[in-house]
């Protein structure tokens, strides 16, 4: 390349003559693609983290909890009329007794491990407690074993300590609990929850996610066939495409109706509980983008104002080089050349405080660190914005006629 | 002369319009955005009570288990068990303690015409309400006698004798929860804690409960676990109380210690609790006890959410980019009035006219963008508060002080950046500009 035509050279000098400004605009960048590339990369890492699947029919989903409080309530028969009234009720696909929610945020977990005694190796996991028709409400497909059959299930006691002889546990679970082995291998096996207590792996499923959505085991899950006698419990209602909403309040209005000695609280969609799970990570992506954007366009309007103010004072030069033979092109390259030498101070200075902010934000925050390729990007777009911004001020200086030489300004 | 400057500060503003909007808006912005987070972050890291911050102390017992701690590195469970709980109560050995827990159940009002509701409750000893300042409309607390004696007493808030009995005084009357008629002791006033710090193990922004009652009466009335409960190793036995007397830790405790001889003796007496559980053969783990006040329990529990803590940082660089583009813009302008200053100077204004009348134009413009800054701020609080919904609510208010620091903020902030600009203009040789003319 040769630099005389591109005159580098003169651009250099007469940059070292005004430094202050250039600096300025330096830094300028190099704060910019700080905050823009470390935005983008928290951005995209909550949106991967909102876009994971429970495993679960979300869209056609609801759940309600029923407390009763009279004297004579009695959990076991209200629970099985309950489920016998909402199977039967046209628009319900099915409907279970669980535990907890898979994304709401609170619900059991208990470890398991594959031999039995204190303090070996285990695994957390989330505890689904569902009957024989868990799999088909919850949508979630069995890849190897069996369901659980009506026999399997079992009512649990306010305060019992022991578990079921069956277990489901999922795919995920499955190649934690056996690490070296492929996943189909947990079938049959005998796997330890609490230390101690022996359940057999009769099943295995594809998905289900864990209740807590920050959690970093999240489908480590088991199903475990078990109905609660607890004085609250709580329904899953699975409903026929499009009919959720219609007969969210008829099953209200029922359930409430049908026994006075409970109260019918906390109804749902899963497709709420999901957005009041990820609301704080939906906020900070349209926080962190309003700041980029807005950000971005202070620094190339920063850009603009400076890149004009450049140009008025050197109309009479830029008329003395016009009037000496430059061509318009010339002139626009001049400017375009000189904001490219300033940016590329700013973006080597901003890739070293990108990498320095998110080595501070990964200390601090535990965020993850960076992917490399941010850096690049992030140089390239803050490039980009420079020459962007000036192309408008360095026309205007093109504009200028030659016979400005002639003048006094 | 100031009022000179003045004038002479919106001529100068007036003639750049784009200019000086240009400057306004990005100090706005910058204020903006600072302020917002800095609002969010202050509200979350307030002293909820700050006259006796550092005389309550949470309490914290290393009941774990002998293979893993609570929380690594080697950090104690942030609850306690039913068993501690109790038998620490037993002992009055600080000035006011109280263990906690909370539960919930359904209130039945008399009325045929109002519905059964399920209400939080917190589970608390007689000490609860002085150690914590609890606002009072009617009545008080219940006494040390009703604790021990497990009476059917409650405490009950605003909104609930609202509800229940239309507002009044209903001290004296009686209320249905969990199937028992309770007595109504006290009505408390409007009581909102933004962080709820005696409680923060479920979040700490949640709302104080609705009933209060003796915390014996979770063994009497079998109340359900609220919060959180871990256990490291399974109850022994069958039913609920095989479950209190377990592993499990569900309780919160707080000790208040007016001196640090007080905190001293206690953590003896923890101590010494320990050792004797030990000799139960409970507590397997090495002695880890702690007593944290609130501020330090806060800073512990991480009440300050880690995202509005990045936002801070990120839009104090925010406001750094603002500032050096007004200081960049600032050079340009001043830079352009070169003859005019080089002409004041050449008719005898000194380089601190010069300077003042400068730092003059960039003050005006200073708050200008305070102004601006604080709409913004007020507008990104209220943004919060739709992104974020109605948990936030306490956390987006501003107040008068956060209004001053703003204003202050932006003069400091405006000022520093147009520290250079003028003081380059004010050292422009006046022959050579009065020479180009």
């Amino acid at each position: 390349m040769n630099s005389s035509k591109w005159e580098i050279g003169p651009i250099f000098r007469a940059l070292m003559r005004n430094k202050v400004g250039a600096v300025l605009i330096a830094i300028q960048i190099a704060v910019t693609m700080t905050i823009v590339v470390n935005s983008i990369f928290i951005i995209l890492e909550r949106a991967e983290l909102m876009k994971r699947d429970s495993g679960i029919d979300e869209a056609n989903s609801f759940y309600l909890t029923t407390t009763g409080f009279a004297t004579d309530f009695n959990a076991q028969s209200t629970t099985t009329e309950d489920l016998e009234a909402i199977r039967n009720t046209p628009g319900v696909l099915d409907a279970i007794q669980i535990n907890a929610i898979p994304t709401s945020g609170s619900g059991w977990s208990m470890s398991f491990q594959t031999e039995a005694g204190e303090g070996l190796e285990d695994e957390g996991a989330a505890v689904y407690m569902i009957d024989e028709n868990g799999l088909n409400t919850l949508d979630i497909e069995l890849i190897a074993g069996e369901n659980f059959t009506p026999s399997d299930i079992r009512w649990r006691a306010p305060g019992s300590p022991d578990w079921p002889e069956t277990v489901i546990i999922t795919k995920a679970l499955s190649e934690s609990l056996f690490p070296d082995e492929n996943w189909q291998f947990a079938l049959g096996k005998t796997i330890f929850i609490s230390s101690n207590q022996p359940m057999i792996v009769k099943g295995i499923v594809d998905k289900i996610q864990a209740p807590w959505v920050g959690w970093s085991d999240l489908e480590h899950t088991v199903l475990v066939p078990e109905k609660t006698l607890f004085n609250s419990n709580r329904y899953f209602i699975r409903a026929e495409p499009g009919q959720r909403d219609a007969i969210m309040p008829e099953i209200e209005e029922m359930l409430a109706s049908s026994n006075k000695g409970r109260i019918i609280r906390g109804m749902r969609t899963v497709e709420e509980t999901r957005e009041r799970s990820y609301r704080s990570d939906a906020a900070m992506i349209k926080i962190l983008s309003t700041v980029m954007v807005i950000l971005t366009i202070v620094t190339g309007l920063g850009i603009v104002g400076l890149a004009s103010f450049s140009v008025n004072r050197r109309k009479k030069q830029i008329g003395t080089r016009r009037a000496l033979g430059a061509s318009q092109s010339a002139i626009v390259r001049y400017f375009m050349l000189e904001n490219f030498l300033i940016s590329t101070v700013g973006v080597v200075l901003g890739a070293g405080l990108t990498i320095g902010l998110n080595v501070l934000l990964v200390n601090m925050f535990s965020l993850p660190a960076l992917d490399w390729y941010f850096v690049p990007a992030g140089m390239l777009v803050l490039w980009l914005v420079g020459q962007i911004a000036v192309f408008g001020p360095a026309k205007k200086a093109a504009n200028i006629p030659p016979a400005m030489a002639t003048r006094t300004v | 002369m100031f009022a000179y400057y003045l004038r002479l500060a919106f001529k100068s503003i007036k003639r750049n319009p784009i200019l000086s909007a240009l400057m306004i808006t990005a100090i706005a912005l910058g204020i903006g955005a600072s302020m917002t987070t800095i609002t969010v972050n202050y509200l979350m890291s307030a002293n909820p009570i700050p006259h006796k911050s550092e005389q309550l102390f949470y309490v914290q017992l290393d009941s774990w288990s002998p293979h893993e701690p609570a929380n690594e590195p080697n950090e104690p469970p942030d609850q306690i068990t039913w068993t501690d709980a109790t038998n620490l109560m037993q002992n009055k050995t600080a000035f006011r303690q109280t263990a906690m827990a909370s539960s919930g159940g359904v209130v039945e009002p008399e009325g045929q015409d109002q519905k059964p509701f399920m209400a939080s409750i917190r589970l608390a000893f007689s000490d609860f309400f002085p150690m914590f300042d609890v606002p009072f409309l009617y009545g008080s607390g219940w006494n040390a006698e009703s604790d021990d004696k497990r009476e059917l007493v409650a405490v009950i808030s605003k909104a609930t004798n609202d509800k229940v009995f239309g507002g009044g005084n209903s001290v004296g009357k009686t209320i249905r929860v969990v199937g028992e008629n309770f007595r109504v002791i006290g009505v408390l006033d409007e009581w909102v804690l933004a962080p709820r710090f005696y409680d923060v193990t479920t979040g700490a922004f949640n709302e104080t409960e609705e009933i209060f009652m003796p915390f014996y009466l979770k063994q009497d009335l079998e109340l359900t676990n609220g919060g959180n409960t871990n256990c490291w190793k399974s109850p022994e036995g069958e039913g609920f109380q095989a479950f209190l007397q377990s592993e499990c830790v569900n309780y919160q405790m707080w000790a208040e210690l007016p001196t640090d001889a007080d905190k001293a003796e206690f953590m003896d007496f923890l101590n010494s609790y320990v050792m004797e559980q030990k000799a139960l053969g409970r507590f397997p783990r090495e002695l880890n006890n702690r007593l944290s006040d609130v501020m330090e329990w806060m800073e512990i529990e991480e009440v300050v959410a880690d995202d509005a803590q990045i936002m801070m940082w990120l839009s104090f660089m925010f406001l750094l980019v603002c500032l050096l583009n007004t200081i960049g813009l600032l050079l340009a302008k001043f830079t352009g009035k070169a003859s005019e200053i080089g002409l004041r100077r050449a008719v005898g204004a000194s380089r601190t006219d010069l300077f003042i009348q400068h730092l003059v134009e960039t003050a005006c413009i200073g708050i200008a963008g305070g102004l601006l800054g604080l709409g913004l701020a007020f507008l990104g609080l209220e943004g919060i508060k739709t992104l974020y919904g109605e948990f936030v609510q306490n956390l987006v208010g501003l107040d008068v002080t956060m209004v001053i620091s703003a204003l202050l903020l932006a003069l400091v902030s405006s000022i520093l950046a147009g520290m250079y600009p003028t003081w380059r203009a004010c050292n422009i040789a006046p022959a050579s500009q009065l020479k180009s003319q």
